[in-house]
């Protein structure tokens, strides 16, 4: 093989493309702009560590079957974690998302990645709420009973039945984690290739 | 410059300094925090599970408003039946405007009242004479004759009496639905219902369409909900049962339905779907709507977030 | 495992209590959650951040 098949090759462009797009040193950071410096700048770490604690007492709930957590004072316990880190999820990612806006995050190029992280904020309130129609208890009884009226209304009720406990356990521990995740990722991803927006310009004052 | 400078949309490039930050430090750090809150209230607090109600804890709760939802199944007057889409066809359902978005996607998931919840769990019981001959007399007359029988029933069903496990009612020319109403109430009160109405499908299931839409027709359902404040007009969509936390998040969504026009209209799910996700939509375009997009600038709260930032400029 | 050893020290299971004002009904600990998060938000912008000294030696 050539130096020029090589450099020609899918993996090869694949791999420099994204070297450059992201290189190490942007993705794993040892330095942030200087004025990176207010408590509001931890609420999107936060938000992803809430969102690593909810996916992992999920997958505690999983082992031992959606009927575990009714009967097991442990199971009731994990489900307990669960709960409580999806409410962590949330207060942290409402705060994330009033901080971005009051910073105009958006500047400079960086219109995907307040896009993509509205697209996670109504993605997760999916998830969570396929979550509160699973739990098989009275809660998910009288929400699905509710719910179901309005998705019916817009004709989405036909395909997405919040009747169905099997299709929205489905829902609520594969296909909306999986779209947190990745857009969760990609998210993070832009952030990292974008850096943190800068603060706006201000005229200095002649005065001082 | 060629292109005029966009506060709102542009930036220019940082040619301040640079502090350390260690992003795997600040990453653990946040995740222990987490951890540990999430650990500390869950052993404080813990989490709500009130058990399941079951069409057999209701009937026998509530044994005449069971069998007057039973009879509501039959003469089609059950929320159910009279859905529309996607359950059956008796309305057009919901309108946005002149969107009939329910009706246009169709009865997909087919429930006939009568047979789902009535009929077809009654043949299922094992053979008692006066069961079957009443279920052969149905199955046998004509639909005009089975329409006289339900209302016959249906205008005598106020003075319907629950004594010694038995449904009664006295009228005449009601056919066998004295028989059948009061043998699915047994059959209900038995449990078996709640069985019959969920291995429709056979032996393995995960649907509960047929039993929860069997539950939410009747009124004992709501009125459970409604003693813990989770009915839509309490702003329930939020609400947790106990004194838990619910989806907070949802405060919007749940807010249309408290003021007119959703509360009053007819169309008023449809509306406030529309409604929130048209704003979902202005949301996620918030970068590219103008004065939406300026509100930051102007609140100058950023000044409070890059306030060292900003002294260090003043200073220099 | 019995079920004390994991029965939570003040379950929030008693009936909810709700706040009402005119048309607006919000459970006691839904309100918290949001005044919470009001809080937390004008904290976060205003607290001093730490490490203010050695972010001015570096530069």
């Amino acid at each position: 093989m050539t130096y020029t098949e090589i450099e020609r090759q899918w993996t090869t462009r694949l791999r420099r493309r994204f070297v450059r797009l992201l290189p190490p040193e942007k993705l794993l950071p040892d330095t942030q702009p200087t004025y990176v410096s207010s408590w509001i700048y931890v609420f999107g770490v936060t938000t992803l560590a809430a969102l690593a604690v909810v996916i992992a007492s999920g997958c505690l709930l999983a082992l031992r079957g959606p009927q575990w957590w009714h009967t097991s004072s442990v199971g009731h316990f994990v489900n307990s974690l669960h709960l409580w880190s999806v409410e962590i999820f949330f207060f942290a990612m409402v705060v994330h998302l009033w901080g971005k806006y009051f910073m105009a995050a958006w500047r400079g190029g960086r219109a995907l990645t307040w896009m993509t992280g509205v697209v996670t904020f109504l993605t997760s309130i999916a998830a969570a709420f396929t979550g509160y129609v699973s739990q098989s208890n009275f809660d998910s009884q009288w929400i699905s009973t509710q719910a179901k009226d309005g998705i019916n209304a817009t004709g989405a009720g036909a395909y997405f039945n919040v009747l169905n406990l099997g299709q929205m356990l489905m829902w609520h521990i594969v296909l909306l984690p999986l779209a947190a995740i990745v857009l969760t990722g990609l998210h993070v991803i832009l952030v990292r290739v974008k850096g943190v927006v800068p603060p706006f310009e201000e005229p200095v004052k002649v005065s001082q | 410059m060629s292109k005029r400078f966009r506060p709102d949309v542009d930036v220019a490039p940082w040619k301040g300094g640079h502090s350390p930050y260690d992003i795997i430090k600040e990453g653990t750090i946040a995740l222990v925090v987490v951890g540990l809150l999430t650990l500390i209230l869950a052993v404080v607090f813990g989490s709500p599970d009130e058990l399941a109600i079951t069409i057999k804890t209701w009937s026998n709760a509530t044994p005449l408003d069971f069998a007057a939802t039973a009879l509501s199944e039959l003469n089609l007057t059950s929320g159910t039946a009279q859905y529309g889409a996607p359950y059956n066809n008796a309305s057009t359902g919901q309108q946005l405007g002149p969107l009939q978005l329910a009706k246009w996607v169709g009865a997909r998931i087919p429930i006939n009242t009568v047979n789902d919840f009535v009929i077809d769990p009654l043949k299922s019981l094992p053979a008692q004479p006066d069961l079957s001959t009443g279920l052969k007399q149905w199955s046998s007359a004509s639909s005009a004759t089975r329409s006289h029988w339900v209302s016959s029933y249906t205008k005598a069903s106020a003075k319907m009496t629950f004594v010694n496990g038995q449904v009664t009612v006295t009228a005449s020319d009601v056919g066998p639905l004295p028989v059948l109403i009061n043998n699915l109430t047994e059959m209900a009160r038995s449990g078996a219902l709640d069985q019959a109405l969920v291995t429709q499908a056979g032996f393995y299931t995960t649907d509960f369409t047929l039993p929860l839409l069997f539950l939410a027709d009747g009124s004992y359902l709501a009125s459970l909900a409604d003693h813990q404040h989770l009915t839509g007009d309490q702003w329930g969509m939020m609400n947790e049962t106990g004194n838990y936390p619910g989806q907070a998040w949802l405060w919007l969504y749940t807010f249309w339905y408290q003021i007119p026009p959703f509360n009053a209209s007819g169309n008023g799910d449809v509306l406030v779907w529309g409604l929130m996700m048209a704003l979902s939509v202005v949301l996620l375009l918030v970068p590219f709507i103008p004065g939406l997009r300026s509100i930051p600038r102007k609140t100058r709260i950023y000044r409070v977030i890059w306030r060292e930032h900003y002294q260090s400029v003043a200073k220099e | 495992m019995s079920l004390t050893h994991f029965a939570a020290l003040l379950p929030l299971d008693t009936l909810g209590h709700y706040l009402h004002w005119h048309f607006i009904q919000i459970s006691v600990a839904n309100f918290v959650v949001i005044v919470l998060m009001v809080f937390t938000f004008i904290a976060a912008i205003f607290a001093p951040f730490p490490g203010r000294r050695r972010r001015k030696e570096n530069q």
